[in-house]
């Protein structure tokens, strides 16, 4: 086997240890909180037979351990469990599964963090390629100035300041990104389009400068100096000798921020009032609502570790070292 | 080259002035240098580091590396001012009529490339041939380099291909435009010996066969000499001597250029001695699972020098890292004094450690640079003498002086130190210990010439003073016939030879020993030749068996 598909292998089983080892954590937190599961959802006025009766149901009487494995085991089969909230004391079960609760929510999340995503990746790149190609002038200093004042803001108010700007005054797009399923595709992106902008505002300014960093620091080696003395324009220095050697600090940048994107939007849906994933966890986290917070945290630690895979993978596969061995 | 009209003149500088920027400021490092290079001619430029031959051989590209600016003068290449054209304009000349060889061919390849790609990168990018011409181009010159596997060598990667073929593939990309001038750059300082021949035989017929003017820059006077027709000496940014080849060779006449020579002139004679201080007994070593030392015994006798040479990767510092104990070997044996030394550093007691000290190729990097020069030599004379306070004051002020520094040394910090004096430093330190053995790995490899002369002269007499044993690890011939007593010759992890000088040095050898000696490059410009004949003349007879 070609020893850089034996690397990917090896990090892709080092992922899924990985992943294992978050579950088991995920599931021994929330075991080791403290009171009864079954009072604290069912209400101090829970008679006791409703309670052991709700414990039962939960399999809360079994050895944390057997519960662990039924609990991961069914997660495998794409089961992650039933909400407690629609529970109530008066022993009506309104209560949904928790894949039905998060399914749309993850799309929702998913459709902006791809949305901010599509701009932020390459306006980072473009605003990194050419700040180093024209390192120290005016338009160097303005990229770099501008993109810091973004993100040194909290988001939050970078978000208001938008819906100040854009649907206040200017009232081009809407300040509540409510979404759902009905909506044709322009018309989401239309309503999504100021949290996929405060989103991109966020996240530009740390891919842009460790683009423009790795470049600017390959530009010193020999063989940038080798391409200039061949005659090479600064645009094919940069473009074909340096980018190719700088993607592998670039790609883990990425990476990292499009993680962002999926797990760090809390606040974000919170000001946009967006139906995202980030919202339905806090809400989860609220009301106790254990099954629905451990399929959270599970899907965040499983893309964190996707996405560092992949940027892994990128490093290795743009490095000729590792891809044509000796 | 026959006629003297202007239209032979190729390149023409006239009182060129570069400043380098440094310590904050900007400082004149090319002084008003003339130049003239015709047609066809190869001319040497020789001088030791700073001299600013990289800078000038670089300028004749109308090129300023980042920190250096031209500042006044004339380069006129082919007609072509130039001094003040923009850089658009340069780009049109540069990698299609002037190319550039540098040093490292390792570090000038751009990694992420293969090598056929990079060769036929400037005549494709310069419109002056067709993707299909310039590869079968490539390829003819790969060839004529004398690559292994011509025409599939390109469509490897450079980290796939040795520094040797790099360094000549390099020169295949320098030839691929069929310029009017290269201007290489120490292009085989990097190498070995052995390596280093075919690369300087490969270089001079591509260069005669196109009629190629080049600037050869090096600091070897030796190498030089095979292969430019005139050679020009250049210091602090200044010309000392222009010359012919033959005639800067036979009679220099600038006192600097005659110092150039020095080194070689450093004689010691050889003694034999069965008073053996230090012995490396069948030791094997290995760095994980690579084995790279193969039953190697070296023994070494009380108050002499052992030159331990080779090719790099032949095991000569791994040898040295035994000695130490920071390499456990895996078989046999290191006795001192006839007592068998703990294989691990950590199970050697203080005074198994002082008796056995080093100096490293790369004073700068050997020091603490935010330590004095009181606290690099204090240390050792704490740790293994508990001299404190003002008898260690007294005994570092006594140590500066022999090592011939100045009692003010004694605050400075290394950065404010030169090469030679660094090293003088490192040296002190060792002596510190008042050891029995010093191993010396390389310490004179990067210094210039005149300096190198100094450290081992220092050496030599320290040696005589106070008796101590030099192990001299080294690939520089040239020092070993300065200082050695002994020569063990190492290959591929083995010890191919181990005797007194003159027997190394003279026939009978083993093969290799021979073949390395003969690769030293030597003054006479008729040198290479003799040897590329010889070497003919060994294979013909080969093939007549």
């Amino acid at each position: 086997m070609h020893p850089v598909l034996l690397t990917i292998f090896q990090r892709l089983g080092l992922g899924l240890l990985t992943l294992f080892l978050v579950s088991v954590v995920i599931f021994s937190a929330l075991e080791f909180l403290p009171g009864d599961f079954g009072e604290a959802v069912l209400g101090q006025a829970a008679t006791e037979e409703t309670v052991a009766a709700f414990r039962r149901e939960l399999g809360l009487d079994q050895p944390a351990v057997v519960r662990y494995v039924q609990w991961i085991a069914s997660v495998l089969q794409g089961d992650f469990g039933t909400s407690f909230s629609g529970r109530a004391a008066s022993g009506v079960d309104r209560s949904r599964s928790v894949v039905e609760m998060i399914g749309p929510r993850l799309s929702n999340t998913l459709f902006l963090a791809s949305m901010a995503a599509i701009i932020a990746v390459p306006l980072a790149l473009f605003l990194g390629i050419t700040a180093a190609l024209k390192r120290n002038t005016f338009y160097d200093k303005a990229v770099s100035a501008s993109t810091l004042t973004t993100i040194s803001f909290p988001e939050f108010f970078v978000a208001y300041l938008l819906i100040l700007l854009f649907s206040s005054w200017l009232q081009w797009f809407p300040s509540l990104a409510n979404v759902n399923d009905d909506m044709p595709l322009l018309e989401r992106a239309y309503r999504a389009a100021l949290p996929a902008l405060t989103l991109t505002l966020v996240i530009v300014a740390h891919m842009m400068r460790m683009t423009r960093a790795a470049i600017i620091n390959l530009l010193a080696s020999p063989y940038i100096e080798m391409a200039r003395l061949k005659g090479a324009s600064p645009s094919d220095v940069i473009l074909k000798h340096a980018l190719p050697n700088a993607w592998a600090p670039i790609v883990n940048v990425i990476a990292f921020n499009l993680a962002y994107l999926v797990v760090g939007v809390v606040v974000v849906e919170v000001v946009f009032v967006y139906p995202g994933i980030g919202q339905l966890m806090v809400d989860a986290v609220k009301s106790r609502d254990i099954p629905v917070v451990q399929a959270c945290a599970l899907i965040f630690a499983a893309t964190y570790i996707l996405l560092n895979l992949f940027a892994d993978v990128v490093s290795i596969a743009t490095n000729p070292r590792l891809l044509h061995p000796k | 080259m026959s006629t003297d009209t202007d239209d032979s003149v190729l390149l023409e500088i006239r009182d060129l002035r570069i400043d380098g920027f440094s310590d904050e400021r900007w400082h004149e490092i090319i002084k008003g240098v003339d130049l003239t290079l015709r047609r066809g001619q190869v001319m040497g430029l020789i001088g030791e580091s700073g001299a600013g031959k990289s800078t000038l051989g670089l300028a004749a590209m109308g090129f300023a590396r980042p920190g250096c600016r031209l500042t006044s003068g004339s380069i006129r290449f082919d007609g072509v001012e130039l001094m003040d054209a923009p850089e658009s304009e340069k780009r049109k000349l540069w990698g299609s009529r002037i190319c550039y060889v540098a040093q490292s061919a390792a570090a000038s390849f751009n990694p992420a490339h293969r090598l056929i790609e990079q060769t036929t990168e400037a005549a494709l990018s310069h419109g002056l041939q067709s993707g299909a011409e310039a590869q079968a181009a490539a390829r003819e010159l790969y060839r004529a380099m004398q690559l292994p596997n011509p025409d599939t060598i390109g469509d490897r990667y450079p980290h796939q291909v040795s520094g040797g073929q790099l360094q000549r593939a390099m020169t295949a990309m320098a030839m691929a435009s069929k310029p009017d001038l290269i201007i290489f750059d120490e292009p085989t300082t990097a190498l070995d010996v052995t390596t280093q021949v075919g690369v300087l035989a490969a270089m001079r017929s591509v260069v005669e066969q196109f009629n190629t003017a080049a600037i050869y820059i090096t600091h070897d006077l030796a190498v030089v000499a095979q292969m430019a027709d005139v050679i020009k000496v250049l210091r602090f940014g200044e010309t000392m001597e222009d010359a012919p080849t033959r005639e800067m060779l036979s009679a220099p006449k600038h006192p600097y250029t005659k110092s150039l020579w020095s080194v070689r002139a450093l004689q010691k004679e050889a003694e034999k001695s069965d008073d053996i201080v230090l012995d490396v007994r069948s030791v094997d070593a290995a760095y994980g699972s690579s084995k790279v030392l193969h039953d190697v015994s070296v023994r070494v006798p009380r108050g002499k020098t052992v030159a331990v040479v080779g090719e790099s990767g032949s095991g000569k510092s791994t040898t040295a890292r035994v000695i130490t104990g920071l390499l456990p070997p895996s078989a046999g044996k290191v006795f001192f004094n006839g007592q068998a030394l703990p294989a691990a550093l950590r199970d050697r007691s203080v005074e198994q450690l002082r008796q056995i000290q080093m100096i490293y190729q790369s004073a700068d990097t050997a020091m603490n640079p935010r330590h004095t020069v009181g606290d690099i030599i204090g240390r050792p004379l704490e740790f293994y003498h508990g001299l404190r306070g003002a008898a260690k004051q007294k005994r570092v002020l006594e140590l500066l002086q022999l090592i011939e520094l100045d009692g003010n040394f004694i605050d400075r910090l290394p950065g404010e130190l030169s090469g030679g004096q660094k090293q003088r430093i490192c040296i002190a330190r060792a002596l510190a210990a008042e050891p029995d053995v010093i191993i010396c790995d390389e310490v004179t490899s990067a210094l210039d010439q005149i300096v190198q002369e100094g450290i081992l002269k220092l050496l030599l007499r320290l040696q005589k003073e106070l008796g101590v044993t030099y192990v001299f690890i080294t690939h520089d011939i040239a020092v070993v016939k300065a200082i050695s007593d002994e020569i063990v010759v190492m290959l591929e992890g083995r010890v191919v030879q181990q005797d007194i000088k003159d027997h190394v040095l003279s026939p009978p050898q083993p093969e290799y020993t021979r073949r390395l000696l003969a690769s030293v490059p030597e003054m006479d410009p008729d040198w290479l030749t003799r040897l590329l004949e010889e070497q003919a003349d060994v294979v013909a007879r080969a093939d007549g068996d």
